[in-house]
């Protein structure tokens, strides 16, 4: 990794964290959308059953993934005005770099959403962890990483669709199965305390390394396909 | 084309009814399901090509990608060359091979995956290959759409009922939905290189395959599921029935894809043409 790279990748991630603290738009948007959800499920179960437990995983990685859909999809439509992504790609900076950038702001964004909800599940569904609460951390860092890694690269491929809001959940929920697969029953796992998620853990160290890789090496390719 | 085309579909008629006969009159009925197995004959051959042909699409992808620079193009053949090189000598190697797999079949599926990779790589211009990447998941979604109503039609009067969350299923079912967003990619992407997107959301797709099988072995495994009649051997007439089918099916989706394919390409050269038209004086081209 060149220096060159380390530097883009700071600035753009420095850039998106400033407009992002100025605005506020997308955490705004992604912590109320999320507190809907988390009320519009307490309508379809009785939230103070026993059972909550064995549902709660479920429940909150579909919160989560809903509202990172829409960060997702601010990615790069911030970048469409003034045409900065036309800038971006007659400029020598290396692609990955942006690319990263992005992803960690992306991370970054989701991260705070779900430390800012998760006291939130706690308290409306009365639920209390029965496993190790580090592993629950890891398995939400890994999640989160393999949500937004893919959500960003493709968030770049339905830049260029009709209808693109729409087109991002399209292309990225099928492929993120096996990921919202181990999410949900790692976080199940853990907090019944019934079963080990170290496999869920593996298979989304895996499945984080196989996307990461994928993105790093087809986005060059996706970003001047225009 | 247009002399072959004819002569070829009679053919295809031919086998399809062939097999068709041999599928209801020819193999024997199986003791415990009945007459309810035969579907059986329509279920499997169509799994069989929607995954060959979404392998297709894979390996067209790849290329689609990689032939542009000199370098993709030998890691590519070097990629190809090492898999068939790899299962070879791990088939004959490794003892005893999980799942009590023929060392035999295992070589050969290697061997096979290498040679269509070449086949696609002769065969095939830069833009063939994009659009023979379009057929195969066009035609491997209709075959894939098959194997999922045959399924729980067999399923019902079987094993009572129409669904269960079972690994092949459930993985089928995501495969299923992987292709679809890819079709609905190139269907509603407004970008002139449609192409190099679809290409690099289908091997995204193909890496995600074994991920989705694994995580829905371990998610299943770990609950009791409804008895699914296990391993067993089959009575070799209904093996060879089996096999008539499948080359009847393979007939049929190569004429469609091939007819497809012609289609697409001609639709190409004429929205080229009228491009070119319009740059040019009008009747510049005639």
């Amino acid at each position: 990794m060149s220096v060159d790279f380390i530097r883009v990748c700071r600035a753009t991630l420095t850039k998106d964290l400033r407009l992002e603290w100025r605005s506020r738009d997308v955490i705004n948007a992604m912590l109320f959308f999320a507190l809907l959800v988390v009320v519009i499920f307490s309508f379809s179960f009785d939230p103070t059953a026993e059972e909550s437990r064995h549902i709660a995983g479920g429940l909150i990685w579909v919160a989560f993934l809903f509202a990172a859909v829409v960060a997702l999809n601010q990615t790069w439509a911030r970048e469409l005005r003034n045409d900065v992504l036309d800038a971006y790609r007659i400029s020598p900076a290396p692609a990955n770099a942006l690319f990263l950038a992005k992803a960690i702001g992306n991370f970054l964004f989701v991260s705070i959403l779900e430390l800012l909800m998760t006291p939130l599940f706690v308290v409306f569904y009365n639920l209390r962890v029965l496993g190790s609460a580090s592993s629950l951390a890891l398995l939400a860092a890994l999640g989160t990483w393999a949500l937004v890694v893919n959500g960003t690269f493709f968030a770049a491929i339905s830049l260029r669709t009709r209808s693109r809001e729409i087109m991002l959940p399209l292309l990225l929920f099928p492929i993120s199965i096996p990921a919202i697969i181990a999410m949900v029953n790692g976080t199940t796992a853990i907090l019944t305390g019934e079963d080990s998620a170290r496999f869920w853990l593996v298979l989304l160290g895996a499945y984080d390394v196989v996307f990461t890789t994928g993105s790093m090496l087809l986005f060059e390719t996706v970003l001047h396909a225009e | 084309m247009r002399r072959a085309f004819p002569i070829l579909a009679v053919a295809t008629l031919a086998f399809l009814g062939y097999a068709f006969y041999a599928a209801w009159f020819v193999a024997p009925t199986e003791q415990t399901m009945g007459n309810v197995q035969r579907i059986f004959y329509y279920h499997v051959p169509s799994a069989w090509t929607a995954f060959l042909l979404f392998f297709l699409n894979f390996v067209a992808s790849v290329q689609y990608l990689l032939r542009p620079s000199e370098v993709g193009d030998k890691i590519g053949k070097a990629v190809a060359l090492g898999i068939a090189a790899l299962t070879c000598v791990g088939a004959f190697l490794i003892k005893p091979l999980p799942y009590e797999l023929e060392p035999g079949a295992v070589a050969t599926t290697g061997i096979m995956i290498a040679g269509i990779y070449f086949l696609v790589r002769g065969f095939f211009s830069e833009r063939g290959t994009d659009i023979l990447a379009l057929v195969s998941a066009e035609v491997g979604v209709v075959f894939c759409t098959v194997v999922l109503v045959t399924g729980p039609l067999w399923a019902r009067p079987v094993w009572g009922i129409w669904w269960t969350w079972d690994v092949r299923l459930t993985s089928t079912l995501v495969l299923w939905l992987i292709y679809v967003s890819y079709l609905m990619l190139r269907k509603l992407s407004t970008s002139g290189e449609t192409p190099k997107l679809a290409a690099a959301l289908a091997v995204f797709g193909a890496l995600d395959m074994p991920l989705v099988y694994f995580s829905i072995w371990f998610f299943r495994t770990q609950h009791p599921q409804p008895v699914i009649g296990g391993g067993g051997s089959i009575d070799p007439r209904m093996l060879r029935v089996l096999l008539i089918n499948w080359l009847a099916f393979l007939c049929f989706a190569s004429l469609v894809c091939w007819l497809r394919f012609q289609l697409e390409t001609m639709k190409r050269d004429v929205e080229e043409t009228q491009a070119l038209e319009a740059l040019l004086e009008p009747g510049a081209l005639r």
